[in-house]
């Protein structure tokens, strides 16, 4: 029986010919990540265990984008912990106020991830890194101590879900409605512990950012990774970016999937996952009058500079609602001063939203956005768990960035 | 291990168990102290040292955050017993030696304040209410071996 995409790379960097679903392995990394939430942990169990120095000064990436610009002391004696210990190792990728994007927009930006790589990052959407035919999974602070100073990590070799996307989506259909779609028809422990491997001639009508978003949102169906096999678009994307070849890797023709979704791009429509679980979800036509009083536009899933510019083309010339703040967070300086130039930020804030510096901030209810007791808010982050962004009666409404703005203008849930 | 179970629902995530307004701490006495309070607010004063945490699928889904086993176990919480755990949930649990078992049945017959013993060697649960014992399959020796000694780094 052949292996699937992530086997084939999981089988290499334990150094084994073959492996198989369920067999536990060591494996080599490429690259070990920690932000200024989970680094802390992670230096701190190091110290306990009496261990010092890291593997590799140029495979560990410490980025600091969760409460940062520091919103309190406590965040900022966090944050002093990781510069230290990046001072201490001669960490070459630490990412401070300046450098720092939010961590999965701007490792792939660095250059940092290459196709067929393996990557663990001590925090849940590392997945996103499968838009670039990488492997990557998001671990705890002691397996990123333990990665940072060993270069290895084990793991459970998984099964995989097949994907198979076909057509071409319709012009305002977005990366986030085709995660939406899946994550709603399979349950958020729809692909626990597995792989999502997204295959078919639809895959060629996503561009990077879709991958993204799709990759990003895997761990919301329980996934261990998501992946797309790395192409042209891959390789354009990876162009001048990075130096290293990285390989591509194919799933063997044979391979065992545990299951196979198909899903018809052309047929989706906005979709939106109502509060509390990311399996909700609802088509825009079915979404009823829901009155909103905050959007926000950003985060690792959709801070990318595509999701700006959707959320441009619905906000220029247009107003944000009486009664409705909108948040607008650019993932990286590198996305934020593109929108400068393009003329997003503008448009932005003449429609009355105010434009942030990047940071995760809102999306795990840290600051800059928190919500009220019974407020509502649409959002194009990843999670709309009980208390997420704020009091634990606020409700999200998880949706693409065109909905988000058109929600903001409309004062309510809505795609104009 | 004996204790009295706290009995939660499917899908409990970790921004639950440990809210990310307290994430500006790694201090696990000071996580404890709000350790699932958005879905259960007087969980802290009431867990005793020993007490057992059931729930049912997919337990601590959502983020990578290790202060979500760490709150449990510096609450006193010897084990967890659910009908599946989000895997990075039970990576975490395994790493820093938290007790966690997968046993749909024994996590749906329990009942908040049940008394039940758990003998993680032989892999066995007993509810005593309802006097009925449950076997959970061993872990593969690798992860058995890092139960034994305590955590990933120990």
């Amino acid at each position: 029986m052949g292996m699937t995409l992530s086997q084939k790379i999981l089988a290499d960097k334990a150094g084994l010919r073959e492996v198989t679903a369920g067999q536990l392995i060591t494996a080599k990394l490429d690259l070990v990540l920690g932000n200024d939430i989970t680094s802390p942990v992670a230096i701190g169990e190091l110290e306990k265990a009496g261990k010092s120095g890291v593997f590799d000064k140029d495979k560990v990436a410490l980025v600091m984008d969760h409460f940062v610009p520091n919103k309190d002391i406590k965040s900022a004696q966090q944050c002093k912990k990781c510069r230290d210990f990046a001072c201490k190792e001669n960490i070459t990728h630490f990412y401070d106020v300046g450098q720092m994007g939010i961590e999965h927009a701007l490792l792939p930006e660095k250059g940092l991830i290459a196709a067929g790589d393996l990557v663990i990052g001590a925090d849940s959407h590392t997945c996103t890194y499968g838009a670039l035919g990488a492997f990557a999974t998001g671990v705890g602070s002691t397996d990123m101590a333990y990665g940072m100073a060993t270069g290895t990590a084990w793991f459970k070799v998984p099964q995989a879900i097949k994907v198979a996307l076909k057509g071409k989506k319709a012009e305002h259909i977005c990366g986030k409605d085709v995660v939406l779609h899946l994550i709603g028809k399979i349950g958020v422990s729809g692909a626990l512990y597995k792989s999502l491997e997204f295959t078919g001639d639809g895959c060629k009508n996503l561009n990077i950012d879709d991958r993204f978003t799709v990759c990003n949102m895997a761990i919301e169906a329980g996934a261990k990774n998501g992946i797309f096999e790395a192409d042209d678009t891959t390789a354009e994307y990876l162009k001048g970016r990075t130096t290293r070849a990285g390989k591509v890797y194919k799933a063997d023709f044979d391979a065992d999937y545990e299951s196979t979704i198909n899903i018809d791009l052309a047929s989706l429509k906005p979709t939106v996952a109502f509060p509390h679980l990311p399996e909700n979800t609802r088509t825009i036509d079915e979404v009823g009058n829901v009155k909103i009083d905050q959007v926000v536009i950003g985060s690792c899933t959709n801070g990318h500079i595509s999701d700006l510019r959707a959320a441009a083309e619905v906000l220029r010339g247009k107003k944000v609602a009486r009664g409705v703040r909108a948040i607008i967070i650019p993932a990286t300086n590198e996305i934020y001063l593109q929108a400068v130039k393009e003329g997003l930020i503008e448009i932005f804030i003449n429609a009355g939203a105010v434009v942030s510096t990047p940071t995760c901030g809102p999306c795990l209810g840290g600051y800059m956005g928190i919500l009220a007791e019974g407020e509502r808010c649409v959002a194009t982050t990843n999670r709309n768990f009980v208390g997420r962004m704020g009091h634990i009666s606020s409700e999200i409404y998880l949706a693409s960035p065109y909905v988000a703005a058109s929600s903001a203008v409309l004062g309510k849930l809505g795609a104009i | 291990m004996t204790g009295k179970t706290h009995k939660y629902g499917d899908n409990v995530d970790t921004d639950v168990i440990i809210p990310a307004r307290y994430l500006n701490s790694s201090d696990g006495r000071e996580l404890a102290l709000h350790c699932m309070e958005d879905i259960d607010v007087d969980f802290s004063s009431k867990v005793k040292n020993g007490d057992i945490m059931v729930a049912g699928e997919n337990f601590g889904c959502g983020s990578s955050r290790e202060h979500a086993p760490l709150s449990i176990k510096e609450s006193g919480i010897s084990c967890v017993i659910a009908k599946s755990f989000a895997r990075i949930f039970f990576r975490n649990a395994i790493n820093i030696g938290l007790p966690i078992l997968e046993c749909p049945q024994a996590a749906q017959d329990a009942e908040s304040g049940d008394e039940i013993s758990v003998n993680l060697e032989k892999g066995k649960i007993f509810n005593k209410r309802l006097n009925k014992e449950y076997s959970v399959p061993p872990y593969p020796v690798e992860i058995r071996a890092i139960i034994k000694r305590g955590g990933l780094l120990k």
